[in-house]
């Protein structure tokens, strides 16, 4: 066998090696995307109730909080950026980066100082590169969070919201997921968690103003959807500010781990899209490199016999000249 | 009779959603019981047990809840009780609750204490 076509064989060899590989991930990648869609759609049942609760408060009552009203003139805001722990996942933690910076200039644009919060090595490694200072970070739970989680990492955030602004706290809660829309498309989201919009009023408040990439649409909180819906005038018990004080914590709560979910989801989703055109590559790979291996070692052979038709003519012309002599 | 709609949702799942006459919960001003035709409220609870008696399409009967805080909201006949763990008294391993109780009384760890009581006691209302 020649050496060239030995060489092919050898990339062959190895590239299907790869694609076994980078399938199998995309088989794994296929049945999280079921299992963490399911957990998602498990926790909306707590999470819808949750938001009606607190639009509930929000609008049968005038009390002051920092989970239904704006700060007059907020000065600094949270911002909670959601990554992965692990790559091979095409752009996705890469676009919910992207998101993040975008939000991180807008907010500094309108002279708030910006806290990050970044959970997933990815995203903190791509702070830590640049030496960006973060306020607090976490991974290793990306790939399946569990309430646990999200109460961990809402714990500094829920601290930072209730501290005075003066004190190091912060008067706006912002949340950069990536949103599990279908299994091709997944889309990083901005949302502002606190202070949660209700409300027309509100809810203009609580749009972006103009300038910004055209997900804005999508901006608007689960509550805002709903503003044509009355809400009755509810008894609270014991009163309505200690009830807003018990449903701050549980809302940041239910609504971290309802995107860390998403994120989970979409994570998934986003490894098996690029696990699937890994395997196609090397497909295609393969293809050409069996062809070039067939060229090759067609072009061997066909040396091989004109090497030989080439020696027996020799041959026969040489044993020819000897017996005319 | 009246009845109203129960929706027991924990964080992660949907504990039990059916109908009902009656739903006793503990909230932080004392226990209150839930009838239909109750003014809109919204409460917050405290761990305890939840006695939901049902009626209706889900038969006579008493499903017992311990659920760990949370909060109870009620419009329109339709009772949400929100929670982030809660467990129907029949997933309660009793045994593993009293020893959960035993260990955390040791350790004076207060907080698993009180998960453990509410546990058993939710336990023993079902019976």
């Amino acid at each position: 066998m020649g050496a060239q076509l030995r060489e092919y064989k050898r990339r062959i060899r190895s590239v299907t090696a790869t694609k076994k590989i980078t399938r199998a991930m995309e088989m794994i990648a296929a049945s999280r995307i079921i299992k963490a869609q399911r957990r998602v759609a498990a926790t909306s049942p707590y999470a819808d109730e949750l938001t009606r609760a607190v639009a509930a408060v929000g609008q049968g009552s005038d009390v002051k909080h920092p989970l239904t009203t704006a700060a007059e003139r907020p000065r600094r805001a949270a911002v909670l950026l959601i990554t992965s722990d692990r790559g091979l996942a095409g752009g996705y933690s890469a676009n919910a980066i992207k998101a993040g910076e975008a939000l991180t200039a807008q907010l500094e644009a309108e002279g708030k100082e910006v806290d990050t919060y970044v959970v997933g090595r990815k995203g903190v490694a791509y702070y830590a590169f640049r030496e960006r200072p973060v306020s607090e970070s976490w991974t290793g739970f990306t790939d399946n969070p569990t309430y646990a989680d999200a109460k961990t990492v809402a714990a500094p955030l829920i601290e930072a919201v209730q501290r005075e602004t003066e004190e190091g706290g912060v008067d706006e809660l912002h949340i950069i997921y990536t949103e599990f829309v279908s299994m091709m498309t997944q889309t990083p989201r901005r949302r502002r968690l606190l202070p949660a919009s209700f409300g027309a009023e509100a809810e203009q408040a609580a749009e972006s103003p103009v300038g910004v990439p055209p997900q804005d649409p999508a901006e608007a909180t689960d509550t805002t959807r709903r503003r044509g819906e009355v809400l009755p005038l509810y008894e609270f018990e014991p009163s309505a500010e200690q009830v807003l004080d018990a449903l701050l914590p549980r809302y940041v709560e239910s609504r971290i781990y309802n995107a860390l979910l998403q994120a989970a989801a979409s994570k998934h989703a986003a490894t098996r899209r690029a696990m699937k055109s890994a395997t196609d590559n090397a497909e295609e790979l393969i293809r050409s490199l069996t062809r070039a291996a067939n060229t090759a070692r067609q072009a061997e052979i066909t040396q091989e016999i004109s090497e030989i038709v080439g020696g027996a003519s020799a041959l026969a012309d040489a044993s020819a000249t000897g017996s005319e002599r | 009779m009246a009845e109203l709609h129960v929706e027991l949702v924990a964080a992660d799942r949907r504990v039990w959603s059916g109908e009902a006459s009656l739903v006793v919960a503990r909230t932080t001003a004392g226990d209150i019981g839930i009838m239909p035709g109750h003014q809109p409220l919204l409460a917050v609870m405290q761990s305890g047990a939840v006695i939901i008696r049902t009626a209706g399409e889900s038969g006579q009967g008493t499903v017992v809840v311990a659920v760990h805080g949370g909060f109870l909201s009620y419009t329109d006949g339709k009772l949400s009780l929100l929670t982030e763990i809660a467990e129907l008294s029949d997933e309660i391993d009793v045994e593993r609750a009293e020893r959960a109780l035993e260990q955390a009384r040791a350790e004076a760890d207060a907080d698993a204490e009180r998960r453990a009581d509410v546990r058993l006691r939710a336990a023993a209302a079902a019976r």
